[in-house]
């Protein structure tokens, strides 16, 4: 969790060489509740850094999913079909959501650290 | 994720692809200013409980605990809920032409009600379509004690108010009291009746689904009916607010921990589980009781003399048959929610979705909606267009889980 990157919109990633893993982070899971339904994108599509791939559906609310990074959709996460609550349950391992090969990773540049985005949760809370 | 999304928890709006249904938006009555927000007599005690509020119909509401809403649903059915439904609205009609006055708004027989019971009811407009639903209870031949939906009080008493003032005019007696004196609890699930029989020395198990009375409960006077939004046997307890919390208090320990503080998510799951109309999304000032599956709650009386707004076109469509009908879903798929279109296996549009959602019983999908008449036998294969996808369902009954109504045997 230290070592990920996160998103504003509450999205994670993991880097590794030109993978990245993304899903959603604790904090949007715990606002969300219970997810019902993930709708995944494809194996193949193009991601672009902070435009929406796909949805994260609760029992009250339908969200969007921001990709972090620009990119390919290399895998998606089958299991959250049958075990959408794998996002609540694991937000940052089994209930992963996509993993997608970069184009650039200069664009993780834009995202902020564990540090940064903790504060940028309290303040964001504190506001409400 | 949005992080503004994140907030819009008060509400169960679908982000929709191309429709933004702005009609939607403004019929929920949010006060986009927080501070606007009416409070109910335990808004303080739901925030100590850990109650999530949002706002809902002008009110500041709890949204769920610190449970989640699929807990809380299940909770409420295998021990309790205990609900704080002080945001709608309860009023007495009194006088003695209070039931000849009421008749003329309402499609029940409040004539033919036995003091001391009550029945869900649909005040009509004069194309006889739904200004709201409601209960209402004939206390006795010249006391009508009513509840009607937070969301349409303004409209329901502004309504009534009107009508009150031409019958009045024309001699008739009667006159109304608003009880925002008052806070209303609502106990529902198998442990409703145990535990606040704990709290009172009248014998529960005489009281039936439907029948009210005036009890001491906790050692207060309170309007006791025997009814909910739950499809679980339970009461709503309406209480003066200054011993609200007390009650409340009362009813949580008495339960030893089991009955739990539920929240209005949950109280969706439930009446969407329990086959109930939502007032705003499966009734509408257009549609009609009878294409919204209440004709049994027309009064046999009713049908055969009218007299209620709305009458002609009423009981035109008992004779014709309605041209749509509200039938239930199962779906396959993200969950249909409102205005989710509805097309048969071929492909042509037969009907609309108006509440949907995930059964947390069940663990699958329903949803309500109408279809035209004549398509609406359970078993019918539908697609279901949720987010521009075609997703497999079927039309079933409802309710979708078994209610369990204290009836007499």
């Amino acid at each position: 969790i230290k070592d990920l990157k996160y998103a504003d919109s509450h999205e994670w990633v993991k880097v590794d060489g030109n993978s990245a893993t993304i899903g959603i982070t604790d904090h949007a899971q715990d606002h969300l509740g219970d997810v019902v339904y993930v709708e995944l994108p494809e194996v193949g599509v193009t991601v672009k850094q902070d435009a929406s791939f796909g949805a994260v559906e609760s029992v009250k609310a339908t969200s969007d999913v921001n990709s972090p990074v620009s990119g390919k959709v290399v895998e998606v996460n089958e299991e959250l079909s049958s075990s959408p609550a794998l996002v609540n349950s694991s937000p940052y391992e089994d209930g992963w959501i996509i993993k997608v090969e970069m184009d650039n990773a200069g664009e993780l540049k834009k995202l902020m650290d564990a540090d940064q985005y903790t504060k940028f949760c309290e303040e964001e809370d504190s506001k409400h | 994720m949005r992080g503004g999304s994140l907030w819009q928890l008060g509400q169960s709006i679908t982000r929709r692809l191309a429709l933004a249904d702005k009609k939607t938006i403004a019929r929920r009555h949010f006060a986009s200013d927080a501070e606007n927000l009416k409070k109910t007599a335990l808004h303080d005690f739901h925030v100590a409980n850990g109650g999530k509020m949002v706002p809902f119909a002008g009110w500041s509401m709890p949204i769920q605990y610190k449970d989640s809403i699929m807990e809380s649903t299940l909770n409420c059915r295998q021990n309790g809920s205990l609900f704080d439904v002080s945001h709608m609205c309860g009023l007495s009609l009194k006088g003695k032409d209070c039931v000849p006055f009421l008749e003329k708004l309402v499609i029940a027989d409040v004539a033919g009600l036995a003091p001391g019971t009550g029945t869900l009811t649909v005040f009509t407009n004069e194309n006889g379509g739904s200004i709201d639903d409601s209960v209402i209870t004939k206390v006795k031949d010249d006391h009508i004690y009513l509840v009607v939906n937070a969301g349409c009080r303004d409209k329901d008493l502004a309504h009534i108010e009107a009508h009150m003032k031409s019958f009045t005019a024309k001699g008739g007696d009667v006159s109304w009291h608003i009880h925002d004196e008052r806070s209303l609890l609502a106990l529902q699930g198998p442990l409703a009746a145990p535990v606040l029989q704990h709290l009172t020395k009248d014998d529960l198990s005489k009281l039936y689904f439907g029948e009210f009375r005036i009890l001491d409960i906790n050692g207060v006077s309170c309007f006791l009916t025997r009814t909910g939004y739950t499809g679980e046997d339970g009461f709503e307890i309406s209480v003066p607010s200054e011993r609200a919390v007390d009650l409340a208090k009362a009813i949580l320990e008495k339960s030893e921990g089991k009955v739990r503080l539920t929240g209005l998510g949950a109280r969706d799951s439930l009446r969407l589980e329990a086959g109930l109309c939502l007032y705003g999304n499966d009734m509408e000032q257009h549609v009609t009781p009878v294409e919204a599956g209440l004709t049994w709650a027309i009064g046999k009386r009713r049908r055969a003399e009218g007299g209620f707004l709305g009458a002609e076109k009423i009981l035109k469509q008992l004779d014709e048959g309605p041209p749509v009908r509200r039938v239930g879903f199962f779906a396959g798929g993200p969950p249909a929610r409102s205005h989710s279109k509805v097309h048969d296996e071929q492909g042509n549009p037969i009907g609309e979705i108006t509440s949907g959602g995930f059964s947390p019983c069940l663990k699958k999908n329903i949803a309500m909606g109408y279809v035209k008449s004549g398509l609406h036998k359970a078993g019918t294969k539908v697609k279901i267009e949720v987010r521009g996808k075609a997703y497999d369902g079927n039309i079933t009954k409802m309710p979708f889980v078994p209610t369990k109504y204290y009836k007499p045997s």
